[in-house]
């Protein structure tokens, strides 16, 4: 008599693969068709998973349709299963699965606007945070402020696309199905939620380096140089107050008198 | 969290993201909601800036449908930390989970899969409903499965199997009408015979939802578990059944799939009641009731 992990294993290997036999311990009333029966196990499973991407990847959806991404989709689960029961955020790779997806070759930016959904899914469950306002920084002397670090909204993410991602996403989630989408620039994305809606944006020029050097602990100083130093046109006064403006900054931690210390 | 924790003996609803403002907008006479653990698990944002809101005002039952309690393996205990932390936070009235496996060699496999009735797989089930239970400090509800196929080796049929559980780990029963309706038509026995065999004094809560039909091709008819419907008039004959002998429960309206209109939910929860309100005129209540039994250490 098969102990009960051998039937799970035997069961679980025919639920995932439609080309194996419904395994010998399954039996169904004699006047059902088996195969049928255990289909329905089948069909939830990946029925239910395509559902979940759909949630997720909604402007992906629009993009391609719903027959490719029904495809795509099938793909990826066979390749990625979820390894956690919270679905919720099932989805992690999608977007580079689509970069190496070849049915897709000709919609490159697919992966990039799959990215971008990916990060919105991410900040909307995100940790909740309470921004602060600029005034924070009123009350502190102008010599001190290069100095400061700051703790950044968990729910914010940064991504990088050589497309117009955001316009594409927001052309293709209907967000704003009017906005212009030129394939020859690249667009730098901001996703943020500060409160309880998803607030995704273009990051200016420099933007990507300031943000992402802050998150990686750099001062105010030390980020504002690096982004200077790959957009000479980087003005840190509008990225500060952008910054405040979405909501980015949690807390300000001065900065102590020996600027390399820990 | 002050406010009231105990489930009363009133039909509830399936709480949906669709309807958090229809909820908050009028505070509907619902007796309580249950939610889906695994649809709180992010960090934060509004799932849970709504799920504050909406317990304030009504009782809640924690529906667990991820633990995979009928697997083979051990339970997944980072899954039941993550559970017990919402449990912590939103003090339910109610937890339960279901007779069903649904990970495998690290794999979620996104569905409540049915497992051999057998004495191993009464020791499994058991024991990993006493980790549960030691983990989240409560007794926790296990619920009957839909099902589709049975196994060759079962040595029992699901009654004497639930009833082996309950006995082994001090658990009680969540008692889906809907599941009874599928899985004995798909067996080919007779619902109101297991309803009528069912351990009604160990049932804590009751489910009631929609299912899907099809024809198979010797004539037979196979119904799938797809809460996508309004319930149907086989269910709320079985339910009726259900109370007459075993007395009002709380009775949870569950519609997860193709979401009607707020009203349209709002009004099977008034029709579960009016089937409660004619029990309760019926007979007396029973003295006991279990949602506040604390689960004492299994051993």
């Amino acid at each position: 008599m098969p102990q009960h992990a051998d039937t799970q294993n035997d069961f679980a290997a025919a639920l995932c693969n439609a080309a194996l036999p419904v395994p010998d311990a399954v039996v169904t009333p004699p006047v059902a068709g088996q195969d049928r029966r255990f289909d329905v196990y089948r069909n939830n499973r990946m029925v239910s998973l395509i559902e979940a991407l759909e949630a997720t990847f909604p402007a992906v959806l629009r993009l391609v349709g719903e027959a490719f991404f029904k495809a795509a989709a099938r793909a990826y689960i066979d390749r990625e299963p979820p390894r956690s029961p919270v679905l919720l955020l099932y989805g992690r790779r999608f977007g580079d699965f689509l970069d190496g997806f070849a049915p897709a070759a000709n919609v490159p930016y697919l992966g990039d606007v799959a990215r971008l959904e990916w990060a919105r899914l991410n900040a909307f469950h995100a940790a909740d945070a309470e921004p602060l306002a600029i005034d924070c920084l009123s009350a502190l002397p102008p010599e001190d402020l290069g100095g400061l670090r700051f703790a950044l909204h968990p729910s914010l993410q940064l991504l990088r696309s050589r497309w117009p991602v955001v316009s594409l996403w927001a052309v293709s989630s209907g967000s704003d199905p009017a906005a212009a989408v030129d394939m020859n620039c690249n667009q730098d994305a901001l996703v943020i939620r500060p409160a309880l809606s998803v607030d995704t944006r273009v990051l200016p020029g420099g933007g990507f380096d300031f943000i992402g050097a802050l998150l990686s602990g750099a001062s105010l100083a030390e980020a504002a140089e690096q982004a200077a130093s790959n957009d000479p046109a980087f003005d840190l006064a509008v990225h500060l107050q952008g910054m405040f403006e979405v909501g980015a900054v949690t807390a300000v931690i001065p900065g102590s008198p020996e600027p390399k210390q820990e | 969290m002050t406010e009231s924790t105990a489930i009363p003996n009133r039909a509830g609803l399936g709480l949906k993201a669709e309807h958090y403002e229809a909820i908050l907008g009028s505070r509907p006479d619902v007796g309580w909601f249950e939610v889906h653990a695994e649809n709180y698990m992010g960090a934060g944002g509004p799932p849970h800036h709504y799920l504050t809101k909406i317990r304030r005002d009504y009782p809640l039952s924690l529906h667990g449908v991820g633990l995979s309690i009928g697997g083979a393996a051990p339970l997944d205990e980072a899954h039941l930390a993550r559970l017990n932390d919402l449990a912590e936070r939103y003090e339910p009235g109610l937890v339960s989970e279901h007779l069903a496996w649904s990970s495998h060699d690290e794999v979620y496999l996104n569905d409540l899969l049915p497992l051999p009735y057998t004495e191993e797989t009464v020791t499994r089930v058991s024991d990993h409903l006493e980790r549960m239970q030691e983990v989240l400090c409560r007794q926790v509800l296990l619920e009957n499965p839909s099902t589709y196929v049975a196994f060759e080796n079962s040595t029992m049929d699901e009654i004497e199997f639930l009833r082996a559980v309950v006995k082994r780990s001090g658990c009680g029963l969540l008692l889906d009408v809907n599941n009874v309706l599928v899985s004995t038509n798909n067996q080919g026995v007779s619902a109101e015979a297991y309803i009528d065999a069912f351990p009604l004094e160990h049932v804590g809560e009751i489910h009631l939802g929609g299912h899907a039909s099809e024809e198979e091709a010797g004539g037979t008819t196979l119904l799938i578990d797809a809460h996508d419907r309004a319930v149907d008039d086989r269910v709320w004959a079985l339910y009726a059944r259900t109370l007459a002998r075993g007395g009002t429960k709380p009775s949870l309206i569950e519609w997860d799939n193709s979401l009607p209109a707020w009203e349209v939910l709002y009004n099977e929860a008034r029709r579960a009641e009016t089937v409660i309100a004619a029990e309760a005129g019926a007979a007396p209540q029973p003295a006991a009731s279990m949602q506040q039994t604390r689960h004492a250490a299994a051993r």
